[in-house]
């Protein structure tokens, strides 16, 4: 006769539990039991509460018509008079979505965007956080107080002296007039080019600083080492600098994209009425139109786009991990 | 002044040899930093396919010498030659000298195979040629089959084994280890350092080796060099340091050792006679040098070279009496303080030829400490 100890018992109901051995009432319990459990819990009720049920309103809210009522929108689920549920699902709003021209360019106005200030921001980025986590201890202080210093002043206002920098008469064409490098102030503000200036400009911050983290925890031996092997130091740099970089490289450019593709605050206000983005169009359905189906469709399909890169990226990352083990 | 000893003489011939030619030849390096001293005045001949070791506690300067050679510090002032060649101000990438680092450096981002590749690529050998290298290189570590691997697959001893190889690759005319064997468990160790001096006499490079570790240092090093705050103390086979040290510093770094204070009382061509309060009894010893009579010395005698009996000896010279306060069982051997009449703590250590319990010597018992004229070591300084 086996030993009736106290395995054996969890054992045996484990056994017998409904819903098999892993996902048992047991197996709850043991977690319940456990400091891990509760640690987890709390913020995966914020995000649930927070996060999840909010964008479950807007996935169903995409899937109604706009009405003239409170709220605009018409209802999903109805009970009528037959005592039968009634789902209606309108794909009307991603029909649009997929098909009317507008939308399809300010959809690739903003992926546009997205890729072009990654782009600019990781060639001006990169060499700064190159630069910095080069410089001397007190150099190194000032500089990544500097850039942070930028958050200290209003989003908004960083956007606005922007207009000031670059209209016909600010200070970038007055500049290039006294120069005599133009005859004719050139209409910067409004275009796509003051977009993307100001976009990259509010967000290289958050270039620089996944870069100069990584680069500065790269040991000071990896580049001994590569310049002891006959490595000139700018070949040190390529071959060594640079790839171990990559994560940092990576971070940033997700982050930027991210932001930069659903960006409307920088468009609104550097640019025209022909620079439509995504963020911009989705601002008008939800304020100006009242259209708020169509601007949750917008946003479920914009949130599809820029999750994209940050589920492969990380899918990457937990590949690379767990190679790494 | 001082003999060779009968076994070593062969060495003693190979090292005479190739004293005429110092392959790497170190001159008046100084370096200094905000201030400090890190190295002052050091010289240094290491002559060809010579395992030189540079043993110093930390900070004492023996890595800065070695970052110096490989090019990744600049002397304050000073010359480095390596094969009859200033290489003083050449810049790091175009010096014929490796370094293997304390960490290994391995590029994470690179499997085994390109990080041993990485310096061939360098110097664009061809790709068949680059292959043929990285292969010996491997094989010549043990580590033929684990090419394809990235370093992080593999264990600690396994990464400084390809951290030797990718270094020994570029067939460099000097080799730099710095503490290549300080992040190795102790049986792995011991079993690496061996290897290590095999890799060495294979391969015929000229190996230079900071460690702190003097065992590792004495198994390994044909000669080394005892560093101290900056400065070249003593140069010499492990067996001339150990059994000669030219001072009290080198005396107390390398192993036990018991020092007394004496005064010369008698002075001739073959010996010396010395008096110590601390010892019963005049001390005869056989080192002679320029020590007037009257002028105080240090005696210094190594714990295993000192005899321990109940009896009294009857060489009425070199010995002294006192009472066992501690005893050390290691297995082994056993280590023995006794403490003499003069209050003088003494460290003596016997084989354990007997169990310790059948030798009749333990604690509170009165024995006689002795030793022979040619075990006393005089330091002068």
């Amino acid at each position: 006769m086996p030993d009736f100890d106290v395995m054996n018992v969890i054992q045996a109901i484990k056994k017998i539990s409904f819903f098999g051995s892993k996902r048992g009432f047991v197996s709850l319990c043991e977690k319940m039991s456990s400091v891990k459990f509760y640690a987890a819990a709390a913020p995966t009720l914020w995000v649930v509460l927070f996060l999840v049920v909010p964008l479950l309103i807007v996935l169903k809210i995409s899937f109604t018509e706009s009405a003239f009522s409170i709220p605009p929108f018409s209802n999903v689920f109805d009970v009528a008079g037959d005592y039968a549920l009634h789902i209606k699902l309108s794909l009307k709003n991603f029909a649009g979505v997929v098909f009317d021209h507008y939308y399809i360019t300010a959809f690739i106005n903003s992926v546009f965007l997205g890729i072009l200030a990654t782009i600019i921001c990781l060639f001006i980025g990169f060499p700064i956080a190159y630069g910095i986590s080069t410089a001397r201890n007190t150099a190194k202080y000032v500089l990544i107080l500097l850039i942070a210093l930028s958050f200290g002043t209003s989003f908004l206002l960083r956007v606005y002296s922007w207009i000031n920098f670059l209209s016909p008469c600010g200070l970038l064409n007055t500049a290039l007039l006294k120069c005599g490098m133009i005859d004719e102030p050139i209409q910067f503000f409004g275009s796509y080019v003051a977009v993307c200036m100001g976009v990259v400009f509010c967000y290289l911050p958050f270039m620089i600083f996944p870069i100069y983290a990584v680069l500065s925890k790269i040991g000071r031996e990896y580049i001994e080492s590569a310049l002891d092997l006959g490595c000139s130091p700018r070949v040190a740099f390529w071959c060594v600098s640079v790839p171990l970089s990559r994560s940092g490289v990576a971070t940033g450019c997700v982050m930027i994209f991210a932001m930069a593709a659903g960006e409307f605050v920088i468009p609104e206000l550097l640019g025209s009425a022909d620079t439509t983005t995504f963020g911009r169009v989705l601002w008008n359905e939800f304020y100006t139109n009242l259209d708020w189906p169509m601007a949750c469709a917008l946003s479920v399909a914009m949130l599809t786009i820029v999750t994209l890169p940050i589920y492969l990226f990380q899918r990457r990352s937990r590949i690379l991990a767990s190679s790494e083990d | 002044m001082v003999n060779q000893p009968q076994a070593l003489g062969g060495m003693a011939e190979t090292v005479q040899e190739a004293e005429s030619e110092a392959y790497v030849k170190i001159e008046n390096i100084s370096k200094s930093h905000d201030k400090t001293k890190l190295l002052q005045d050091v010289s240094l001949d290491v002559h060809k396919g010579e395992l030189f070791s540079l043993l110093g506690k930390s900070g004492s300067g023996k890595t800065t010498l070695l970052r110096i050679l490989a090019g990744l510090e600049k002397p304050t002032s000073g010359k480095v030659y390596v094969d009859g060649v200033d290489v003083t101000d050449v810049p790091v990438h175009k010096r014929p000298i490796n370094m293997m680092f304390q960490s290994y450096a391995l590029f994470p981002h690179m499997t085994v195979k390109q990080n041993v590749a990485f310096g061939l690529v360098q110097d664009r050998l061809g790709k068949a040629a680059i292959e043929e290298r990285v292969k010996d290189a491997l094989n010549l570590v043990q580590l033929g089959k684990y090419g394809d691997r990235k370093p992080h697959q593999l264990s600690g001893g396994q990464r400084q084994r390809v951290a030797l190889a990718r270094s020994l690759a570029k067939i460099p005319k000097l080799l730099l280890l710095d503490e290549p064997l300080a992040a190795l468990d102790k049986s792995l160790k011991e079993r690496t350092q061996f290897e290590l001096v095999n890799i060495h006499e294979k391969v015929g490079i000229t190996f230079i080796l900071v460690t702190h570790d003097q065992a590792e240092s004495m198994i390994m090093a044909t000669r080394m060099a005892i560093i101290e705050d900056g400065k070249i103390r003593q140069v010499g086979t492990p067996h001339d340091i150990y059994e000669f040290p030219n001072s009290r510093t080198v005396a107390e770094f390398i192993g036990n050792i018991n020092l007394f204070n004496c005064i010369v009382v008698e002075q001739d061509s073959d010996h010396v006679l010395l008096k110590s309060s601390e010892i019963d009894c005049l001390c005869y010893a056989t080192q002679t040098g320029a020590v007037p009579i009257g002028s105080s010395l240090t005696l210094a005698i190594r714990p295993e070279k000192i005899m321990m009996s109940k009896l009294i000896p009857a060489y009425p010279r070199n010995w002294a009496q006192g009472v066992i306060k501690e005893i050390a069982y290691l297995g082994s051997i056993s280590v023995y303080h006794v403490q003499l009449n003069s209050g003088k703590m003494v460290t003596t250590m016997l084989p354990n030829l007997l169990r310790l319990e059948d030798r009749g010597l333990t604690w509170e018992d009165t024995v006689y400490l002795f030793w022979r004229s040619e075990s006393c070591l005089i330091l002068t300084s």
